[in-house]
């Protein structure tokens, strides 16, 4: 199999793994007791925060916040920086059209509360304008949420710069940094980021772990009550297996950042160039300012879900943002924010690919996108209709 | 458990009765690309006898394989035994479809009596 759905989930690395079975095996005692064996297990616990706090350039390890995952920590991010906003009269929220369902359904939630929410445009390209999210802001904004690089079409935002425009403005800003971190070079620091969320499975850690990046001073709200675990913020015996697993695969993520990021850019160009020759066919999102792992294509005259399928008995793993594979009547609105209309958003695919991909797989991948797209077209009535010129193509 | 049962995986890879009749004498076309299916089937029906069936499909892997057992239930049928084909037949046939996915058999049928209706009336 050639698993090409990276931006879903990642293989646990041989690292990582063995991490995480030690600890289970050999330290798998309470953080929160007192006696030497809890107290280990407490050890492995901060000195992975410590590490991981380096690792993103955060000034201290109790910046960083233990969770089950992404969209914990996207909920509790906003959900404390409505809080706090609220205290002071400022109920105005900017994000984008295409943040992920854990960022847009707390957005919801809060709206329903009375808060305003704001959705800046991300363009044909998949982009948020800084001076948009500029203008965007008002005088009762609290919270300024932007999601580093798109789970879907990979475009890579301009973070730093919106960081600065926030700082500038006095508004916090969160980044949903989830498909981007352990990808990308990142530091909160530099890029004036307040807050962010990690999750471990998306650079070949376990899955159920994550964490947040609070900056110092920024007060969170408690989503799940209970004990005094992370500094009373978030409740439930510490996960350390997973914790420290998720530490080994971010140090051998970042150890091999440019190397990876080299030779996937250089596969990740080869099979837009080839996918490029169907007729029909569009990328999704930037083509350059785009995560190297990400290729994102529409197809017109077919729709994704029979795609998928055939290119699962292939042998080839991906995903795509038509209805059929949501289980809702709507294409993927990350689609639908950078302007494909229903028709063609219904024959999108996602290839997410893997450090572990070879030249063969890159042109095996070429040749059986294209022989199934043309295989569904040759009895798409969607696609006769546009070649015998009954309707106009949209790509 | 696999999101299509067998029989599901079997008519989406080997459909039945894909393509055109040139000389169809009934024609439906039912469902729309915005909702992501259209369905479009042909008939040739002789003295009552639905001789020949052929299916076009644009969408997922149920849809292709509805309109694919859609046109085996009616294939060599009297045309008022396909006017009662009932989209839980399709399904059935199918060995069962997932409950989001049954749209899809309600397509098919649509796109039978569609095309059933379109015979009759060209013989007006």
């Amino acid at each position: 199999m050639i698993y090409a759905d990276n931006a879903a989930t990642t293989a646990i690395s041989e690292g990582a793994l063995k991490t995480f079975i030690k600890v289970n095996e050999e330290t798998w005692g309470n953080p929160s007791s007192l006696y030497t064996f809890g107290q280990k297990a407490k050890e492995i616990l901060e000195g992975t925060r410590e590490d991981i706090a380096k690792a993103i350039g955060a000034e201290f390890p109790r910046e960083i916040f233990f969770t089950s995952g992404g969209s914990e920590a996207d909920n509790q991010a906003i959900i404390s920086a409505a809080r706090l906003g609220e205290r002071k009269g400022k109920k105005h929220i900017v994000s984008s059209a295409f943040e992920h369902h854990a960022v847009l359904h707390t957005l919801e939630k809060l709206k329903k509360e009375g808060f305003e929410i704001t959705l800046v445009d991300v363009h044909e390209n998949g982009l948020v304008v800084p001076s948009e999210v500029e203008a965007a802001i008002k005088e009762d904004t609290c919270l300024v949420t932007i999601m580093y690089a798109n789970n879907e079409i990979g475009t890579i935002q301009p973070i730093k710069e919106i960081g600065e425009i926030c700082h500038k403005k006095g508004v916090l800003f969160h980044t949903d940094a989830v498909q981007a971190i352990g990808h990308l070079p990142i530091n909160v620091a530099d890029e004036n980021i307040d807050m962010l969320s990690a999750s471990a499975h998306k650079f070949h850690g376990p899955k159920g772990v994550g964490f947040l990046y609070v900056k110092k001073g920024i007060a969170l709200t408690n989503i799940i009550e209970g004990g005094a675990q992370e500094r009373g913020k978030r409740a439930g015996t510490e996960n350390v297996a997973g914790i420290a697993a998720m530490g080994t695969a971010l140090k051998e993520a970042l150890d091999n950042l440019d190397d990876n990021a080299k030779k996937l850019s250089e596969k990740r160009d080869r099979i837009i160039k080839g996918l490029k020759e169907i007729e029909h066919s569009a990328i999704n999102g930037d083509e350059t300012k785009r995560l190297p792992s990400n290729v994102n294509f529409c197809f017109e005259g077919i729709e994704g879900e029979s795609l998928l399928l055939l290119l699962d008995d292939r042998g080839i793993a991906a995903s795509s943002g038509s209805a059929c594979t949501s289980g809702s009547l709507d294409p993927s609105h990350v689609l639908l924010a950078i302007g494909r209309v229903h028709d063609v958003a219904h024959g999108s695919l996602r290839l997410s690919i893997g450090e572990d991909i070879t030249d063969e797989d890159v042109e095996y991948i070429i040749k059986n996108v294209k022989e199934v797209v043309e295989y569904l077209r040759s009895f798409s009535p969607v696609w006769r209709n546009l070649v015998a010129g009954k309707a106009e193509f949209i790509l | 458990m696999a999101l299509y049962s067998e029989k599901v995986m079997d008519h989406f890879r080997n459909p039945r009765n894909v393509g055109v009749i040139e000389d169809a004498n009934g024609i439906g076309e039912v469902g729309n690309a915005k909702c992501g299916d259209i369905m479009k089937m042909y008939l040739k029906i002789e003295d009552g006898i639905i001789e020949d069936v052929k299916f076009e499909t644009f969408g997922c892997g149920s849809a292709i394989a509805s309109s694919s057992m859609a046109t085996e239930l009616i294939k060599g049928k009297p045309v008022e035994d396909a006017m009662k084909l009932t989209n839980e037949a399709v399904a059935e046939a199918l060995d069962g479809l997932p409950d989001y996915k049954m749209h899809c058999s309600v397509l098919a049928e649509e796109a039978i009596k569609s095309a059933l209706e379109d015979y009759e009336s060209r013989k007006k």
